[in-house]
């Protein structure tokens, strides 16, 4: 079986170990040849193999980031036969992505979905019967995790990557035909558009990480609109979302009085609740600006929650509940139905699916199925029990990104250090290897293809 | 009639991979036929009259290392060399040379008469002798039987020939060669997967007919390249110029009005063409708005006034390409003397093959070159090589050998091949190479020479000359590593000048040459200078692997990983439908590839990283059943 082990991949890699977004223990794990070293750092000494060591876990400058337990097995006795490490900390999901992001930093690679049992298979750690998960969890997880990737991607941050790419795709063509095609007229590195053009990548690339840093669901929390009639009990499910939670940290009013704004937390994750008051047709000037505003809101949000009285709809078509909305609202991709007051009319509280419509059935006023709700919420922040979710994706991309970005500093100063045309190709091409993982692959032959459909090549 | 001698290895066709294979099998010591349905057109180039260029001049110097013709022909055919990209490294630098026809068809029908173990005959190839499902022979058209333990069919563009010159089309192989017919329906009956191709070339013409006085000479490098490793210039015939001339408006105007009688667009040619070499035609409607296109004026050779338009492919009527060549300057009253036409052929999908170059179909059956679905003579004296050294490995009873990807673009060449396939004629380009900064012309030798002489193929002449390069590069190498410049000396005053800042600690010679802008002549000679300054070819070595380091170790990083997966086998009868978690279009993919190994399944687009892993998942469950089993 030994040969086996030789096809496992040399990277160590991290992985949070317990389900995202559950409160109490969340736990970080490091599987490799450097999780050792990565740990003296974390912890500042030595582990003791098989010991539960109660410590702090420090950041870069030596600042305490959480208090936990950290444990560490040194292979081939331990879960994947590698060396292991393991900090269990307080779960919450900002203390767990820093810690992701330190391991990262000190040379560990995020772990693909189901590959710690990869390892632990490959390994002679588990047998056949045990293994027959494996195929499922890989699969299933990167499945989800596409479909998460596919969502954190939408808009704009969407359209910057692709611009980004497109723009390497421009400049490695013009570079690679004058390489393989010298003879065709094409202007090297002489006429300086590929030192422009790399320079415009560059700051495209730049940009969109601070975009995709900025952007990410777990430091910014998600949107949520409230969308609903008048006395739908809006302003009730409000409180009931925040109503436990003494985390409430502003309540400003929007910047019309059409919009308001609640920060919130759940179980740690953040959550910007929209109120949108009466979205109505209005002759009033200011009152339609404030609408238009309330309306951008909308098409920017995570989530919207369109709620109505259980007491006077019957429905749970959207369109026929509220044609005018639905009209204007396009998509109901990122649509939930809340029934609200069903302690009222004795239906059944909690989640259901009706033809791919998410539908809650809740009481505000009595708490009943809100649980439901947040628990719905979670999972659509990617914090699921099961699957790797939505910020693990951002991770991934943000990760790619920064190797992108480090391959173009490289081809830069090889282009202006020494002009050196074969390198700065070779620079690009790894720049968008590393993309690839947003983008999906692209081949020497789809390049050649480009290049052959952008000059009139041969002789 | 059974022909007396028993034979190991028969390759059929004397083209650049019928001559290539048969000298491989005969150098490795085993008794080789080559047959040719003509013995005077062996080594023929009957198409452009060059060989090299970008990534097809690495391929030369390949086989080159491993002992082959094509670089030592050329040495002594080349009229005119250059060296491309010589401003943007060493790596994608390439050598071009253009040879005349006769002395580079000369030069390689002396090489295949003094091979020893090599005999020639001359007649066409009309069946296969088939034993157990194994080639065995093959039967002449006079019914001469030859039998053997290979054979390498190297038939090029044989199967289903159609030659087109505007409406007109008739069947055949190249102009003026018949084509096979019995042979066709044999292989026609085994399970391969055939597919159609197009290509083309230009009109000829008649050098006492152009004015080239208003044409741009272009002429041969000042200092000549010289393509072989065991070649020189002394090799060199006399060196003469091309030229330079172009399309023009009155040139396209002409082709436009022609298009309604052009095969390609009245849809009479269905096979798909190349798209790095399109017919004039084809440039004029893809590129509209280029009002002028190069194009190069090669001549065939010293003894001929044949000149070879490159740039002008076309299977235009005869009287549209009259009237297009001489549109252009300095040809106003060029005289065609063979019309240029555009051949479809027929060929086999690569993918039937095994690295080895032996069919999955047919055991003992190699195929190389142009049935592959290849373009370029040095394409295809790479796969004769390979073909014909791998047939004598069968025959000897010995394991096949292809270098992998990172070793030879011999290796991105037989890979792409047979795990990608080919929809249009494949021709190499150095983007097709992942490890383009290892896989240099100048290195050639180091990455196959020791290997090909392990396995027989070159000569111990050639072996001597290489390990004393490699020794002199070694102890260049070390010369210089400990070779130390102290600041405020002398030697350290020289070379400040060449350095950004002044050096403030001691370098050694070696750590000098990787900074920006220092040449293996800046600093060789400051300390310990050796007593007889080594080679050109050695020198280069040391500056290029120092000025390279970074990328080429983070490359080796690269092929080790890989390295492991290269060595994986994926099963030939692996059923990928029942492999849980892989997407139907993947699976269907692998099924449709049969990739050989881990590592070519995941050069297959679509096959991500979770996929490569389900699939080793699925392989150690596999190995695990088998046993308990």
């Amino acid at each position: 079986m030994s040969d086996f082990q030789q096809l496992i991949d040399q990277d160590t890699i991290v992985a949070q170990a317990t389900a995202p977004g559950r409160g109490g223990v969340g736990i970080v794990r490091l599987s490799g040849a450097k999780s050792l070293e990565i740990a003296k750092t974390i912890i500042g000494f030595e582990p003791t193999p098989r010991h539960a060591h109660y410590v702090p876990f420090k950041d870069t400058e030596g600042e305490q980031l959480d208090m936990g337990i950290a444990l560490y097995f040194p292979g081939p006795n331990s879960f994947t036969g590698e060396d292991v490490f393991e900090l269990q900390g307080h779960g919450g999901p900002v203390i767990i992505d820093m810690l992701l992001s330190r391991c990262m930093a000190l040379g560990a690679r995020l772990a693909r979905p189901g590959e710690f049992s990869e390892r632990a298979f490959l390994n002679d750690k588990m047998d056949l019967t045990q293994a027959e998960a494996i195929a499922d969890l890989i699969d299933s997880s990167s499945e989800q995790a596409a479909k998460c990737a596919l969502r954190s991607l939408q808009g704009a941050f969407s359209k910057r990557i692709d611009e980004l790419v497109e723009a390497l795709i421009h400049l490695r063509i013009y570079v690679e035909a004058a390489i393989d095609f010298p003879e065709e007229e094409i202007d090297f590195i002489g006429d300086g558009k590929v030192a422009a053009d790399l320079e415009d990548i560059r700051n495209k690339l730049h940009g969109v990480m601070k975009e995709a840093n900025q952007g990410a669901l777990l430091r910014e929390g998600m949107s949520v609109v409230i969308a609903g009639r008048p006395n739908a009990g809006k302003s009730s499910l409000l409180n009931a979302l925040s109503g436990k939670e003494s985390a409430i940290v502003t309540s400003i009013e929007g910047t019309t009085r059409d919009v308001l704004r609640e920060h919130i937390h759940i179980d740690g994750m953040p959550l910007h609740i929209i109120d949108t008051a009466g979205l109505r047709d209005s002759p009033d000037e200011v009152e339609r600006i404030g609408i238009q505003r309330a309306w951008e809101e909308i098409h920017k949000a995570d989530r919207i929650l369109l709620m109505v009285d259980s007491q006077s709809v019957d429905s749970n078509d959207p369109n026929e509940i509220w044609p005018e909305f639905m009209g204007q609202l396009k998509s109901r991709d990122h649509l939930t139905l809340v029934r609200n007051k069903v302690d009222l009319t004795q239906e059944n509280t909690g989640y259901e699916d009706i033809n791919g419509l998410p539908v809650i059935s809740l009481s505000a006023k009595t708490n009943d199925g809100v649980e439901a709700l947040k628990t719905h919420l979670k999972s659509i922040m990617g914090f699921d029990s099961t699957t790797e979710g939505g910020f693990i994706a951002r991770r991934r991309h943000i990760e790619a990104l920064q190797k992108a970005n480090r391959f173009l500093d490289a081809g830069f100063e090889q282009l202006h250090g020494y002009g050196a045309g074969e390198l700065l190709a070779e620079d690009l091409k790894e720049a968008q290897e590393a993309l690839s993982e947003i983008t999906g692959a692209f081949t020497s032959d789809d390049l050649l293809g480009r290049i052959f459909g952008s000059f009139c090549i041969g002789k | 009639m059974d022909f007396p001698t028993r034979f190991d290895v028969i390759v059929v066709g004397g083209g650049h991979a019928g001559t290539e294979a048969a000298l491989a099998a005969a150098r490795m010591g085993v008794k080789t036929l080559l047959l040719t349905h003509n013995i005077e057109t062996l080594g023929q180039m009957s198409c452009n009259p060059a060989i090299g260029g970008i990534g097809k001049s690495h391929l030369v110097k390949e086989i080159d290392a491993l002992d082959g013709a094509m670089a030592l022909a050329t040495d002594m055919a080349g009229i005119q060399f250059r060296t491309l990209n010589s401003r943007k490294g060493p790596a994608v630098r390439a050598t071009r040379a253009q040879a005349d026809r006769i002395l580079y068809k000369a030069a390689v029908r002396h090489m295949l008469e003094n091979q020893e173990n090599l005999w020639l005959f001359q007649q066409s190839c009309e069946d296969l002798i088939v034993e157990d499902g194994a080639a065995r022979g093959v039967v002449t058209q006079s019914g001469i039987r030859f039998l053997s333990k290979t054979v390498v069919l190297t038939t090029g563009t044989f199967l289903g020939g159609v030659i087109h010159v505007g409406m007109q089309n008739y069947s055949g192989g190249r102009a003026g060669d018949p084509a096979s017919i019995g042979l066709a329906q044999k292989l026609r009956a085994l399970p391969f997967r055939i597919d159609r191709l197009k290509t083309g070339t230009p009109p000829r013409i008649d050098a006492r007919s152009v004015d080239f006085s208003v044409m741009q000479a272009q002429p041969g490098d000042d200092i000549t390249p010289v393509m072989s490793y065991m070649g020189s210039r002394a090799l060199h015939p006399k060196q003469i110029n091309c030229f330079i001339t172009h399309t023009n408006e009155q040139t396209h105007d002409i082709i436009r009005a022609g298009m309604d009688r052009s095969p390609m667009y009245s849809g009479v040619i269905e096979g798909v063409g190349p798209r790095y070499c399109p017919s004039i035609e084809d440039k004029i409607v893809r590129f509209a708005d280029k009002n002028s296109h190069q194009v190069f004026i090669e001549p065939e050779g010293l003894t001929t006034h044949e000149l070879y338009p490159n740039g002008v492919s076309t299977s235009l009527p005869f009287d549209v390409q009259l009237n297009l060549i001489r549109s252009m300057k300095g040809l106003e009253n060029a005289h065609i003397t063979r019309p240029g036409y555009a051949i479809e052929y027929d060929y086999f999908n690569p993918q039937d093959l095994k690295y080895s170059l032996e069919t999955k179909h047919m055991e003992s059956l190699f195929f190389a070159g142009q049935i592959n679905g290849t373009t370029g003579y040095e394409e295809a004296g790479a796969q004769g090589l390979l073909a014909g050294m791998n047939a004598a490995l069968q025959a000897q009873g010995k394991d096949a050998w292809t270098p992998r990807r990172d070793e030879a673009y011999l290796g991105v060449l037989v890979d792409d091949l047979i795990t990608m396939g080919t929809k249009e004629p494949y021709r190499m380009f150095t983007s097709r190479a992942e490890y383009r900064l290892i896989l240099r012309e100048d290195n050639a030798d180091m990455r196959l020479t020791e290997k090909g002489h392990e396995l027989g193929l070159v000569s111990e002449e050639r072996w001597a000359a290489f390990c004393e390069k490699r020794e002199a590069i070694e102890q260049e190498t070390q010369r210089m590593k400990s070779s130390w410049i102290v600041p405020n000396t002398p030697e350290a005053e020289l070379i400040n000048p060449k350095l950004e800042t002044p050096i403030s600690h001691e370098y050694s010679l070696l750590d000098l040459l990787k900074r920006p802008g220092v040449e293996y002549a800046d600093v060789a000679n400051l300390k310990n200078a050796p007593e007889h300054p080594v080679s050109e070819q050695v020198s280069e070595q040391v500056q290029i692997s120092v000025k390279y380091a970074g990328y080429i170790s983070r490359q080796a990083e690269d092929i080790e990983r890989l390295r492991r997966q290269e060595n994986t086998p994926l099963p030939e009868n692996m059923d990928y439908s029942v492999i849980d978690g892989l997407s139907n279009e993947v699976k269907q993919k692998l099924s449709e590839a049969r990739p050989a190994t881990l590592a070519a399944a995941s050069r297959i687009q679509g096959v991500t990283p979770a996929a490569v892993s389900l699939l080793l998942v699925h392989l150690k469950k596999r190995a695990i059943s088998s046993k308990s089993a």
